[in-house]
């Protein structure tokens, strides 16, 4: 990376002059808090006192007998305070927002995790939290709605645009030109500008740290390949990063092919051929945008998949080949998850459930004293509505009408 | 030279202004008739947003006047053909204002090209620092126009010194905080920052963001050189109808 917080030519900070003096706050505090080593001391402490890190590296025994091929290991993301691997980008920027004295974290959020974690963290810290939400996932993750508020959040549904991950992202930006004196954007994912990319990376990089000990411990060697599902590419970076230097390491990366990539329903910047660079949102990466340069609409059934933009550090390493790229399609996700939740007892979210598809696909074709780790970015549990739907499960659907029933009398 | 014609113009009146209309919204006709309207009234300069898919420094008015030209198939080369036609019929100055990605994907050197043969004379585009506009710095200084850069309340007085190296025309002053289209208080606070702009700048300064009416314009008189109604107009638009511009233009000074 150079000093403007570019990887090969993706990233930068494409920002309007109204927030420059923030960014420059920020990225001196980031700065301050990289070279302190005080700093990951106690962001390791309360990660290890106040969540479940170190997260346990999980041997798939029935799933390793199931495909016959390499042996299947799965890094327990799930098991993080509030359910998945954000946790860990929100305590330590919430730990940054204390060093610089601001009050309040504002929040976008897809999936509604990174809400529910922000919002824990603000409750935790005593900050006030605002979360930005798109109509359309206010919809399809109630649950985590609930939490948000219950936590104490003001959760602002965002009715512009596409109503999306990326409309709730431009919000977060306007309330922050707004209110920055007080305020932190606790952005979610390793995107938007420098040092956005490079903070949020660094931040879920214990993942790929403990992951690196962990199977060298079990197994006394490097994995051949390392699964992450790819939304705007957090956890993927987070557990890349420990096996970034091991270059017999193969780094993959799953998107989401929606309903298929030939549909144009998909959210896949780096696999299809409906994405071209360009700059949104204050950083250069690879967008699904149209000719003229106007952002697309994206579907996947991960909510926190759906996003036209991705990591400029995941762009980069795509270009100069260090991580090879794979989508897998709502179906097959559906189809990974109920393999997983049967023959493993583990409930992987909708999004981490696209790292199970491709590590499936090749796990057969690898031999049986190889090693393979998928990560299991987050819980399946607040995907009840989604899922249940996707199984056609009959006796929820009878559950939910009841429970309407009671609502209305 | 856009800086010289304002410079002129400042001598024969008090303040100037320039107004915003979003390319394709209402519809085409509407665009038309408003910039005839403007000039009719007597603005000194207008800019014309071409509208883009995330406009981030805009509020809900201008927000919603993007989302509704593009829903309503408004393209780029439209814009740039309405542009074109505009800066052909009237002889005040036109400016275009988007994001980056516009130019990006059009392609910058093509972009600029297309401005200078169209007689659009600079450009206002927010999410473009100068640190990322090695490419399009190039290209407007090559084709003599004139790149706007912004100024903000937040902006330190090196720095200040340091965008009007780059900035050429005049200088953009952002009032306050936020987006387009909030309330400015027009107070002291603003006539000490505007102060401050002028110690860095030889430029003539417009000052932008919820000028509203005469009272707003006329405290900017002997402050800065240019006021800015941006979304006032779109409201009055959406509101009123068109035929209600031209009247509230020549009310505000």
């Amino acid at each position: 990376m150079n000093h403007n917080g570019y990887f090969s030519d993706f990233g930068g900070a494409f920002l309007p002059e109204i927030l420059m003096a923030t960014f420059d706050e920020l990225t001196t505090a980031f700065k301050n808090a990289k070279a302190d080593p005080n700093f990951w001391r106690e962001y390791a402490t309360l990660m290890s006192t106040y969540s479940c890190r170190p997260t346990p590296l999980t041997l798939a025994e029935n799933l390793t007998r199931h495909f016959g091929g390499a042996r299947i290991y799965v890094k327990r993301e799930d098991l993080n305070h509030t359910g998945a691997h954000k946790a860990n980008n929100v305590m330590g920027q919430g730990l940054l927002v204390k060093r610089m004295g601001k009050t309040r974290v504002i929040a976008e959020t897809g999936a509604g995790q990174h809400g529910v974690a922000t919002a824990t963290m603000a409750a935790r810290f005593g900050f006030d939290c605002t979360i930005y939400m798109g109509e359309v996932d206010v919809e399809r993750q109630r649950p985590n709605v609930f939490w948000m508020e219950q936590l104490g959040a003001e959760v602002i549904p965002v009715k512009d645009g596409t109503r999306i991950l990326k409309d709730a992202i431009n919000e977060a930006f306007r309330d922050w030109v707004s209110n920055m004196d007080n305020t932190h954007y606790v952005l979610g994912t390793a995107c938007g500008p420098h040092p956005f990319p490079e903070m949020v990376a660094w931040f879920q990089s214990i993942i790929g740290q403990e992951a690196r000990a962990q199977v060298l411990e079990r197994e006394g060697k490097l994995p051949r390949s390392i699964y992450a599902c790819v939304g705007g590419g957090s956890n993927a970076m987070g557990i890349f990063s420990g096996f970034l230097d091991d270059a017999t390491v193969e780094l993959v990366g799953v998107e989401a092919g929606g309903r298929g990539l030939d549909t144009g329903a998909h959210a896949s910047r780096l696999c299809s051929g409906d994405a071209a660079i360009g700059v949104a949102q204050g950083y250069k990466t690879y967008f699904l945008q149209d000719a003229e340069g106007q952002m697309k609409e994206t579907h996947s059934i991960a909510a926190g998949l759906d996003y036209v933009g991705v990591s400029p550090i995941l762009s980069h390493l795509k270009e100069t080949g260090r991580a090879r790229f794979a989508v897998a399609t709502d179906r097959e996700v559906v189809e990974a998850m109920r393999l997983t939740i049967r023959r493993e007892g583990l409930i992987p979210a909708l999004e981490s459930a696209h790292a199970f598809v491709q590590a499936f696909k090749d796990a057969p074709n690898m031999a049986p004293d190889e090693v393979i780790i998928i990560n299991q970015s987050g819980r399946g549990d607040k995907d009840i509505f989604t899922v249940a739907d996707a199984f056609q499960d009959p006796g929820w659907r009878e559950f939910i009408i009841k429970k309407a029933k009671q609502y209305h009398a | 030279m856009l800086e010289d014609y304002l410079k002129d113009r400042r001598k024969e009146k008090d303040i100037l202004l320039m107004t915003h209309i979003v390319a394709g919204y209402p519809n085409w006709d509407a665009c038309f008739d408003l910039v005839d309207a403007m000039v009719d009234a007597g603005v000194d300069l207008m800019e014309l947003q071409i509208p883009f898919s995330e406009p981030i420094a805009d509020g809900p008015v201008i927000l919603k006047a993007n989302q509704d030209a593009l829903e309503r198939g408004v393209t780029v080369a439209r814009c740039l053909e309405f542009g074109r036609e505009v800066a052909r019929r009237h002889d005040i100055p036109f400016l275009y204002m988007t994001y980056y990605n516009i130019l990006y994907r059009h392609g910058v050197d093509a972009f600029v090209e297309d401005m200078a043969v169209s007689g659009i004379q600079g450009a206002i585009v927010p999410d473009l620092p100068p640190e990322e506009g090695d490419d399009y710095l190039r290209a407007m200084t090559r084709r003599g126009c004139n790149p706007i850069f912004i100024f903000s309340p937040t902006t330190p007085d090196e720095r200040l010194r340091y965008l009007s190296s780059f900035a050429q025309g005049f200088v953009y002053c952002v009032a306050r905080k936020g987006v387009t289209g909030m309330d400015t208080r027009f107070t002291e606070e603003l006539s000490t920052y505007l102060a401050r702009c002028r110690q860095a700048t030889e430029l003539p300064l417009a000052l932008g963001f919820g000028v509203k009416d005469k009272q707003d314009v006329d405290y900017l008189k002997g402050k800065a050189d240019i006021a800015v109604i941006g979304t006032q107009t779109l409201r009055l638009v959406d509101t009123q109808g068109v035929a209600a511009v031209g009247n509230f233009i020549r009310g505000l000074r």
